[in-house]
C-alpha cells in the first residue's frame, strides 16, 4: 500500500483540502473532488501515465440529492485503480467535459448526456449516441424516476453524419442489417472510387437496457443478465461482475475457484482466438482458413459443453465462487483436446502465413496508429498489435494469473496481420496457461456465502477478455441490491478507433479490417 | 499450395450426419429442467427464483402442478439448485414449436434460402448460426444456405428480442422478404423476450412485432436444434 501512498501524496500536494482520498477494497483509491477541478485532475492523472478506463454516472437523488460521476483511472505499473467521484447538484445538471484533454472520455460523456441528461460542457460532439434520433427529448432512461417498462414514444428526428462532399465523392451507406451473419450497425463510407476517405459508424442498435434491468436485483438474481450481455465474452463479463461483488461483500474465494476461473477464462479466449484467426480469412475470401478455423473452434466449443455443460461457458460462475468443478477426468480431456488443437493450429497458421494471396490482403491493411490507440484507450489484441504493452492479466492480476507465467505478445505494425499474430501468439500462451493451472489444482471450497455489503459503496471489477479489458462498475443500494451497474466492455473502447483505421483502404478491405478487431455490438450497446 | 491440399485431404470429412444420427449431449449438459411429481412438496421456491418466470405452478392439479415453458427458460439451473428433491437437470434441447400457419408449400421442398436478422441478440445465437455454415454442421448438405439480402430469402431467422432501435429495421426486412416466407424466432430472447423481457428498450419477443412461424428456444439453441427448427419449418421434420 506504500505505492498508493505515493500517489496520494502527489494528489494532495496539488489539491490540498479540495480532495478527499480514501483507500478502498485492496486495489482501489476513492477520491472525491469538486466537479470544476476534474479537468485539472484528469490532466495530472494523464500526465502521470494513468489512462481513463471508465466514466459513468449514477442518479443518487433519492439518497444524497445529487447525481454523481465516477471516473476510473488505472495505475498499471503499481496495480491499483483510482476512482474519482464528483457530485452534480440537481439545480445545475452539467459538468465540464474532459474530452479535449483526455479524448478517451468522448463516448462516455455523450452516453451520460443521453442516459442521465447531464450536459458535458465543452464536448466537441454532442450528437446522441446511446439513444437514437427518434428518442424524445427530456426522457433519460437511467434516471431513477424513469420506469423500466415505460413505453417511449417515437419522435421525428434525423441523425447527422460527418461526411465528405465534393466532385467524385460517393456516399456508401451500409446496414444496420448486414449481408453476413453479424450484428447490426450502420456504416457510412465516403469514398472516391474504391478508396475510403471517411467512415462513420452508427451503433447502439442492440441497446436492450441490460444495466437498468439489474437495478434493484440481488447479485445472484442479476447474474443471468450479466452472463447474457455478450455471448462470446460471457465468462469474462461474469468474472468482472463477480470480482466487483466479491470486493463489495468482502468475500474471499478459495484458490481452487480462482484456478477453475482461470481455466475457463482461457478456454473462452481460445475458442475466440482460434475462431477469429479462421474468421479473418472469410474477410479475404480464403475458404480454407475459414473452414479449418471453424472446425478447430467447434472442437473447443464441444469441449466446453462436455466439461461444463454449456458451449458458451454459461452457468459456471456465480458471485462467491463457481458452480462447476473440474474433475481429474475433465482435466485429462481438456489436456488431450489442447494437445491436438495445438498441433493442428500450428499447421494451419504455417499454411496461412505461407499463402501469398492471404498475406497480400492482411499486410499494411487497416493500420491503427499507436498514438490513436493510446489517446482513445484501445485495449486487448488490437492495442497490443499497435505497440501498447497492456494486459490486465499481467498488470492487474486476478483469478490465478499471478500463479502462472506467460508472455504478453506486442507488435508494432498495427495492421491486420499484426492483430492476427497477437491472437496466434496468445493462443499458444493460453494453452500454456491452462497446462500450468491443471498441473497444480489446489483443493478448496467452491462457493462462499457473500458477506454484508455497505449501502452506496462501489467497486470496479476488471478482466482481460479475448477482445481486451472488460471493466464493470457496481454500486450497491440500501437492501443489498444493485443500485447502479455499468459495463464497459472491450468493444466499447475499441469501436471508436475503427473509423480511424479505414481511410486510405478500399471498401472491400473493410470486412477484413472489421473482423481483425472482432468487436461485439451487443456488449457495447448493452 | 500443395501443403494446403494435403491438409484438406488428410483432414477428411468432419461433417456430422445429424439428424440421421441423433446427438445426445453428455451428462451435466444445461438443458431443460425436469420435474418429478412424486417428490414435489409444492413449496414454490423454484418459481420464485426463476429469472424469466418460465415456471408456472397450477395449484390444485397434482399431476400437472409444475410446467416449464421452454420458450422462456434460459437454462440457468437455478431451480435445480434451489430444489433438492423434485427438479433435476434435464438434457433435452430440441423443443422446436411451430405455429399452424407455417405454409407447407411446394416452394420450400427443395433448396431454401435463409436471411439472418439480428434484432438485438447477445451474439451467442448468431455465432451458432455461423457454425451451421461451417464444415461440421454444413447445412448446405440439406439444401439450406444463407443469403445476403432479404429479397433473396425464403426464411428469416430472427435473433434477439427486437430492441426499440431495431424495430423499424425488422419491419423493413420483413416487408422486403417476398412471400411465401417463414419467420423463425431463434433463441429465448426472440421467442419470449427472455432475460430482456419487455421494457423501454425491448419489445419482448419477435412475435410482438412480426408474425413468427417457428420458435427455436435455447440460450443459445444448440446447432442441432437450429437444424431441427429449419427442417420443421419446411415440413421435413
Amino acid at each position: 500500500m506504500i505505492r498508493q501512498d505515493r500517489v496520494i501524496a502527489m494528489i494532495s500536494s496539488c489539491f490540498g483540502e479540495g480532495v478527499i482520498i480514501a483507500k478502498a477494497h485492496f486495489n482501489e483509491l476513492h477520491l472525491e473532488i469538486d466537479k470544476n477541478e476534474i479537468p485539472i485532475l484528469a490532466v495530472k492523472l494523464r500526465d502521470w501515465g494513468f489512462p481513463l478506463i471508465q466514466l459513468t454516472a449514477a442518479d443518487e437523488r433519492g439518497n444524497t440529492g445529487h447525481f454523481r460521476l465516477f471516473y476510473t483511472f488505472a495505475n498499471d505499473l503499481e496495480n491499483f485503480l483510482i476512482v474519482v467521484s464528483v457530485s452534480i447538484a440537481e439545480t445545475e445538471l452539467s459538468f465540464p467535459s474532459i474530452t479535449e484533454v483526455v479524448p478517451a472520455a468522448h463516448w462516455y460523456e455523450r452516453e451520460i448526456q443521453d442516459l442521465f441528461g447531464l450536459d458535458p460542457i465543452g464536448h466537441p460532439d454532442k450528437r446522441c449516441l446511446a439513444v437514437h434520433e427518434d428518442w424524445p427529448e427530456g426522457l433519460y432512461p437511467l434516471r431513477k424516476d424513469f420506469s423500466f417498462d415505460f413505453e417511449v414514444p417515437r419522435t421525428e428526428g434525423r441523425q447527422s453524419y460527418d461526411r465528405v462532399e465534393g466532385e467524385g465523392v460517393m456516399q456508401v451507406p451500409v446496414g444496420p442489417i448486414h449481408a453476413g451473419i453479424i450484428e447490426p450497425g450502420h456504416f457510412l463510407f465516403s469514398a472516391v472510387g474504391d478508396t475510403v476517405i471517411n467512415l462513420e459508424a452508427r451503433l447502439f442498435f442492440t441497446h436492450r437496457g441490460m444495466e437498468k434491468l439489474t437495478e434493484g436485483k440481488t447479485p445472484l438474481d442479476a447474474f443471468p443478465i450479466v452472463e447474457r450481455i455478450c455471448g462470446a465474452c460471457s465468462f469474462s463479463h461474469a468474472t468482472s461482475y463477480c470480482q466487483a461483488i466479491e470486493k463489495l461483500s468482502g468475500t474471499e474465494v478459495s484458490t481452487r475457484v480462482n484456478y477453475i476461473r482461470t481455466v475457463v477464462l482461457e478456454l473462452e479466449r481460445l475458442y475466440n482466438h482460434v475462431g477469429d484467426v479462421g474468421n479473418i480469412c472469410a474477410g479475404v475470401g480464403f475458404a480454407f482458413g475459414t473452414m479449418h478455423g471453424a472446425r478447430l473452434k467447434e472442437d473447443i466449443m464441444r469441449l466446453n459443453e462436455t466439461v461444463f455443460g454449456s458451449r458458451f461457458l454459461r452457468g459456471i460462475n456465480t458471485p462467491g465462487g463457481v458452480r462447476r468443478d473440474i474433475s481429474v477426468l475433465d482435466s485429462d480431456l481438456i489436456l488431450a483436446t489442447l494437445d491436438k488443437l495445438e498441433l493442428e493450429f500450428r499447421e494451419l497458421v504455417e499454411i496461412l502465413l505461407d499463402t501469398n494471396s492471404y498475406m497480400d490482403r492482411v499486410q499494411t491493411t487497416g493500420i491503427l496508429f499507436n498514438q490513436i490507440a493510446r489517446d482513445l484507450h484501445a485495449v486487448g489484441p488490437a492495442a497490443r498489435a499497435s505497440g501498447v504493452d497492456r494486459d490486465v492479466r499481467r498488470d492487474h492480476p486476478y483469478a490465478a494469473y499471478n500463479c502462472v507465467s506467460f508472455k504478453v505478445p506486442v507488435y508494432e505494425q498495427g495492421d491486420v496481420l499484426a492483430r492476427v499474430k497477437v491472437r496466434i501468439d496468445e493462443t499458444y500462451e493460453s494453452i500454456n496457461i491452462i497446462r500450468q493451472i491443471l498441473a497444480s489444482m489446489p483443493n478448496g471450497k467452491l462457493i462462499q456465502t457473500l458477506g454484508e455489503m455497505i449501502p452506496y459503496n462501489y467497486a470496479v471489477g476488471m478482466t482481460e477478455s479475448a477482445r481486451g479489458e472488460n471493466v464493470h462498475f457496481i454500486m450497491i443500494g440500501k437492501d443489498q441490491t444493485i443500485y447502479r451497474y455499468m459495463v464497459r466492455s472491450a468493444s466499447y473502447v475499441n469501436w471508436p478507433v475503427i473509423p480511424s483505421t479505414v481511410p486510405g483502404n478500399i471498401i472491400p478491405d473493410f470486412p477484413v479490417i472489421n473482423k481483425s478487431f472482432e468487436l461485439c455490438y451487443s456488449c457495447l450497446d448493452r | 499450395m500443395l501443403r494446403l491440399f494435403r491438409k484438406s485431404l488428410k483432414t477428411g470429412t468432419v461433417t456430422t450426419d445429424y439428424p440421421q444420427t441423433p446427438s445426445v449431449p453428455g451428462t451435466g449438459f444445461q438443458g431443460l429442467p425436469v420435474w418429478q411429481v412424486q417428490s414435489c412438496v409444492q413449496c414454490g421456491q423454484c418459481a420464485d427464483i426463476c429469472p424469466t418466470k418460465a415456471i408456472k405452478l397450477q395449484s390444485g392439479k397434482k399431476e400437472a402442478f409444475w410446467i416449464v415453458d421452454p420458450k422462456k427458460c434460459i437454462f440457468c439451473g437455478y431451480c435445480v439448485e434451489v430444489c433438492t428433491r423434485a427438479i433435476v437437470q434435464g438434457e433435452q434441447y430440441e423443443f422446436v414449436e411451430s405455429v399452424d400457419r407455417a405454409p407447407q408449400v411446394q416452394a420450400f421442398k427443395h433448396s431454401v434460402h435463409i436471411r439472418h436478422l439480428d434484432s438485438g441478440s447477445c451474439n451467442a445465437c448468431d455465432w451458432e448460426m455461423t457454425t451451421l455454415t461451417g464444415p461440421v454442421y454444413d447445412i448446405q448438405r440439406m439444401g439450406f444456405d444463407f443469403v445476403a439480402s432479404p429479397r433473396h430469402a425464403d426464411v428469416l431467422m430472427v435473433t434477439g428480442p427486437v430492441t426499440r432501435n431495431l424495430e423499424i429495421a425488422v419491419h423493413k426486412t420483413f416487408a422486403a422478404t417476398p412471400a411465401p416466407k417463414i419467420v423463425l424466432a431463434v433463441g429465448t430472447c426472440a421467442c419470449s423476450g427472455g432475460i430482456c423481457g419487455k421494457s423501454y428498450a425491448s419489445s419482448g419477443g419477435v412475435n410482438n412485432i412480426i408474425p413468427v412461424d417457428v420458435f427455436i428456444p435455447g440460450c443459445p439453441p444448440r446447432p442441432q436444434a437450429l437444424i431441427q427448427g429449419l427442417l420443421k419449418a419446411v415440413g421435413r421434420a
